[in-house]
């Protein structure tokens, strides 16, 4: 074996420098930059993202677009189909279609032709089916409603509804209330379910005792009965919804304030920040509340679709907004009145209350996956 | 665990108690009356309707006179059908509803763990994208909406099923599936988790390592394993589809509780207002108190916590 011991003049003694081994090779990154670099890797995050700022920006600009109000009623339009010229591929050509069965082609002709006020010049008939042989003959009609009422200049983008409202404003317009009700509702929600459940974690002892009894209690009743019976008695109107939402919504938030405020406030740097005389208002303000911002952006995140359903939920069983007013919920209420023929007037706040719950849940989840990579599957 | 069981059902009647209280001063607070035509009716008539539902008696009384009652299951008359007691009318009325629960939840949890199985055995796969994919516009998307679709699509233009309405079991199918939507994708979520945890433990490995087939991994060492937490969220779930169940049954005209209840609030049927609320309330609590226990029951863990 040749071990022999390797002269010392093959040794370059490296270059150091003073303070070497503490140097940081990448820039620093705060919690929130952190953060927000692996929010914008999450793709169905920030497309949620998206969605939402889009549908924001249509709330706000999107009843101005056209020079219909949202009150104007006018029953000579009223249930006009959608209509788009761009878009009458996807069906939103201001037609309304209708199949009808009979015995003979004839009678399922005359059958269309009446479903449709008998206004020959302006429907359009297909035979799909000669019928005989036991089976029915089928025929289908296609009416064009902006010709015959001679408005062919004057579409609506999203139809008309039953009073001849325009949707396109009043879906918009409606959005518009059911953000304002659900970001109202949440914001209220955090603020006292922050404060209850900070103080109550924070002071500990006799004040944590008496404040979590009371909120045992609150748990124990229904939110669902709460809601409903708040309602009855405030009559129904947007500040009476948001209130009925919020007297039991902070309790969720309250709790988990707490149990993450009693998990901080025994670590080493309040302990640090006290013995260095920074008064409770301090410690509460600069230590506890940007340790649980996280949980508190995230919790609002999931409050937000919540009330959004529970104010469309609302509508449903009797307690929503007082017409006229128009809200995602009462628009798809009064578009299941009419849903067997005019699916349209259901279709466009359906598919807006749709994405803004998908948008949220998807956006709320990435921020959780993102403010708390430990919570990660 | 005697102990523990007799205390929560202390609680429990506690708080039946207080949401009994609660509703009846609400009830007394809200606006309007029970009378249908009250301004065509004369002074002496209004009294005598009154005096038959004991409204003329002083609220302290009419709340002892129910408080009583209620210990005996009588939770008075109706305003809205005369002479018909409240007891009856949701009796009568429950089928319907619970037939759409137990069905959207066995069919929903069913469903959604098979999901989340499928997802969690081929992690990151087009399977495990595709099934998030459900799971995440089914915990979405209102019920109601769903209803919609399913009413349309499915009722109206392909005629499958009935529209709305109850009689055969046909008629259950449409609710049946909206309501189910809301626990598949609850269920699915929450199993793929909790699965994926399992996995990734120690035992399975072990289990590989001895040599046990992919089969008898997933379903004998993981699935036993990943199912006890989903126990936690039954509760969530069933409230989720009482909440459903109420505007379900009005899309569906269903004659359940849900609709009874939309009618009694257009009607200001206090009796049945109250009746089912209380009904709704003591679900909500004995369901949480049942799935409580049986976590006790199924997890040793638990029940070693508890003791200590």
């Amino acid at each position: 074996m040749d071990n022999q011991k390797p002269s010392k003049d093959l040794f370059v003694p490296v270059n150091r420098e003073e303070n070497e081994g503490e140097k940081i090779s990448r820039p620093s990154l705060s919690f929130w930059q952190d953060s927000f670099i692996r929010l914008r890797k999450n793709m169905g995050a920030m497309i949620g993202l998206g969605i939402l700022i889009v549908i924001a920006i249509m709330a706000i600009f999107g009843p101005y677009m056209n020079e219909y109000g949202e009150f104007d009623q006018d029953l000579s339009r009223a249930k006009m189909p959608p209509k788009v010229e761009a878009l009458s591929w996807l069906g939103m050509d201001g037609t309304l279609s209708s199949v009808q069965t009979a015995d003979t082609v004839e009678e399922a002709k005359q059958k269309a032709l009446m479903r449709f006020n008998n206004q020959e010049d302006f429907i359009q008939t297909t035979v799909l089916s000669q019928g005989g042989n036991g089976e029915q003959a089928e025929v289908e009609a296609v009416y064009d409603v902006y010709a015959a009422k001679d408005m062919q200049d004057q579409p609506f983008w999203f139809g008309t509804d039953g009073l001849g409202r325009d949707l396109w404003t009043r879906t918009w317009m409606g959005t518009r209330i059911s953000l304002y009700i659900a970001l109202l509702a949440a914001t209220i929600d955090m603020i006292i379910g922050v404060a209850y459940g900070g103080i109550s974690a924070y002071y500990g002892g006799r004040v944590d005792n008496i404040m979590q009894r009371i909120i045992e209690i609150l748990v124990g009743i229904p939110n669902l009965v709460i809601v409903i019976l708040m309602i009855l008695i405030l009559e129904p109107g947007i500040i009476s919804i948001t209130i009925a939402l919020t007297i039991t919504g902070w309790i969720g938030m309250a709790r988990i304030i707490r149990g993450q405020v009693l998990k901080l406030k025994n670590q080493e740097f309040v302990l640090a920040s006290k013995t260095l005389g920074a008064q409770d208002n301090r410690v509460l303000r600069k230590h506890l509340v940007p340790n649980v911002l996280g949980l508190i952006i995230i919790n609002t995140m999931f409050t937000i679709p919540n009330a959004i359903f529970f104010e469309a939920f609302l509508s449903f069983i009797g307690l929503g907004l007082p017409t006229p007013i128009a809200s995602l919920g009462t628009l798809i209420e009064d578009g299941f009145n009419s849903l067997q023929i005019y699916p349209h007037i259901l279709l466009f706040p359906a598919i807006v209350i749709s994405l803004i719950m998908i948008a949220f849940n998807v956006l709320a989840d990435g921020l959780r996956d993102a403010f708390d990579p430990k919570m990660r599957e | 665990m005697t102990r523990y069981i007799l205390q929560r059902i202390g609680y429990m009647i506690i708080t039946m108690f207080l949401i009994a209280t609660f509703t009846f001063f609400l009830m007394k607070l809200l606006p309007g009356t029970p009378l249908s035509a009250a301004d065509k009716l004369s002074e002496e008539q209004q009294a005598v309707v009154l005096e038959k539902y004991g409204l003329n008696d002083p609220v302290p009384v009419q709340y002892f006179n129910y408080m009583v009652n209620l210990t005996q299951g009588d939770l008075g008359i109706s305003f809205q059908f005369d002479n018909r007691e409240v007891t009856t009318i949701i009796m009568e009325r429950i089928g319907p509803s619970m037939t759409l629960g137990v069905q959207a939840m066995v069919i929903g949890t069913i469903l959604g763990m098979l999901l989340g199985l499928v997802s969690a055995i081929y992690h990151n796969g087009i399977l495990d994208y595709g099934s998030t994919f459900i799971a995440v516009v089914g915990k979405s998307i209102p019920s109601f909406v769903f209803a919609g679709i399913l009413q349309y699509f499915i009722g109206v233009k392909l005629g499958w099923f009935p529209v709305a309405l109850w009689g055969t079991w046909a008629h259950t199918v449409l609710p049946t599936i909206a309501l189910a939507i809301f626990p598949i994708a609850i269920a699915a979520r929450f199993m793929r988790t909790e699965m994926l945890e399992v996995m990734g433990s120690d035992y399975i490995t072990t289990a590989r390592a001895k040599g046990v087939n992919k089969f008898g991994v997933v379903f004998k060492h993981g699935l036993r394993n990943a199912l006890i937490p989903l126990i936690t969220v039954l509760g969530p779930l069933a409230i989720g589809l009482m909440t459903g169940t109420l505007v379900i049954e009005n899309i569906f005209a269903v004659p359940g509780i849900g609709e009874q209840f939309v009618k009694a609030i257009n009607t200001n049927d206090f009796p049945i207002i109250m009746g089912t609320t209380l009904l709704i309330a003591f679900l909500f609590i004995f369901i949480i108190l049942v799935i409580d226990l049986m976590y006790g029951v199924i997890d040793p863990r638990i029940r070693l916590a508890e003791g200590e």
